[in-house]
């Protein structure tokens, strides 16, 4: 094979189910930075993390639940950006502020509608085949992360709502064992997760969940007779996993 | 808006009519969604199904 020598673009000539060059090849550079490299490139190359041209079975409506998600997402975050600069009198008081708190209330609602509308096309497509094992997992974790995300921003509305919602919710979190961590009537606990720490865990998840879904493309329909990439049988009644 | 939204109770199924309402929604959307055409763009396939 002449993969080996061939430094002069990261993508791989074999294709974009990552080829098969041999790892510790001769000529490889050593060192973990070219080994990162190497596997970004052999994973993902930019002709598969910007197609300009979808298979034709991608031309349906139950493929767009995804990326509506993503744009609920962006509004969330930007009207969420917004909040924490301003404030909770400002959110409370202000016609502007009831604005951004309604969007933000309202793109986590679409969200959440969208999230589970694309959770369910892929559920019923079967969508974890040919190796999609890990992209659906992370599709998992994002909708249970989403799920804390959302109820830690129910607690930190500085409200009367937010306040009954932590004083029952403190049993229920507390019967867990996991009270000691995670305290519901900790207002300043609550802020943080919900401001920093669970948006930058959602962010990532979803960058990480786009670029597998980038890497390995769009999963063939079920019952779809062709055979996919890198000669992965998609054929009715067992592809490779 | 400021009254309690009237609960439906069949056995251990307990849900708000606003709840029932999108849950509906969202299944309309979905079938939808399933069978509503999709405008293709010039109408071609992917470099994979040409060949």
């Amino acid at each position: 094979m002449t993969e080996a020598g061939d430094e002069s673009t990261g993508a791989s000539p074999a294709g974009p189910a990552g080829g098969d060059r041999a790892e510790g090849a001769p000529g490889a550079e050593a060192g973990w930075t070219a080994a990162v490299r190497d596997q970004l490139t052999r994973r993902l190359t930019i002709e598969e993390l910007l197609p300009t041209r979808q298979p034709a079975y991608v031309g349906s409506w139950v493929y767009v639940f995804g990326v509506v998600t993503i744009a609920a997402l962006v509004w969330v975050v930007v009207s969420g950006v917004v909040l924490a600069l301003m404030g909770s009198a400002w959110w409370h008081t202000s016609s502007l502020g009831h604005f951004f708190n309604s969007i933000h209330f309202w793109s986590v609602q679409m969200f959440f509608i969208f999230m589970v509308l694309h959770l369910w096309g892929q559920y019923w497509g079967a969508g974890w085949r040919d190796g999609r094992a890990k992209t659906w997992m992370v599709g998992v974790v994002i909708f249970l992360v989403s799920i804390v995300t959302a109820f830690t921003g129910y607690l930190v509305q500085q409200n009367f709502d937010s306040q009954w919602i932590a004083v029952n919710a403190k049993d229920a979190v507390n019967s867990t064992g996991l009270g000691g961590f995670f305290n519901v009537l900790n207002f300043g606990q609550m802020y943080g997760l919900h401001v920093m720490l669970f948006p930058i865990a959602v962010t990532l998840l979803v960058v990480l969940h786009i670029l597998q879904v980038r890497s390995k493309g769009v999963v063939r329909p079920l019952g779809d007779p062709y055979v996919a990439d890198a000669g992965v049988s998609t054929a009715p009644g067992g592809p490779a996993r | 808006m400021n009254s309690p939204a009237p609960y439906f109770h069949w056995g251990f199924i307990l849900i708000s009519l606003p709840n029932l309402i999108l849950i509906a929604v969202m299944l309309v959307l979905f079938a939808v969604a399933l069978i509503a055409p999709f405008p293709h763009g010039g109408g071609h396939h992917g470099a994979d199904d040409d060949d």
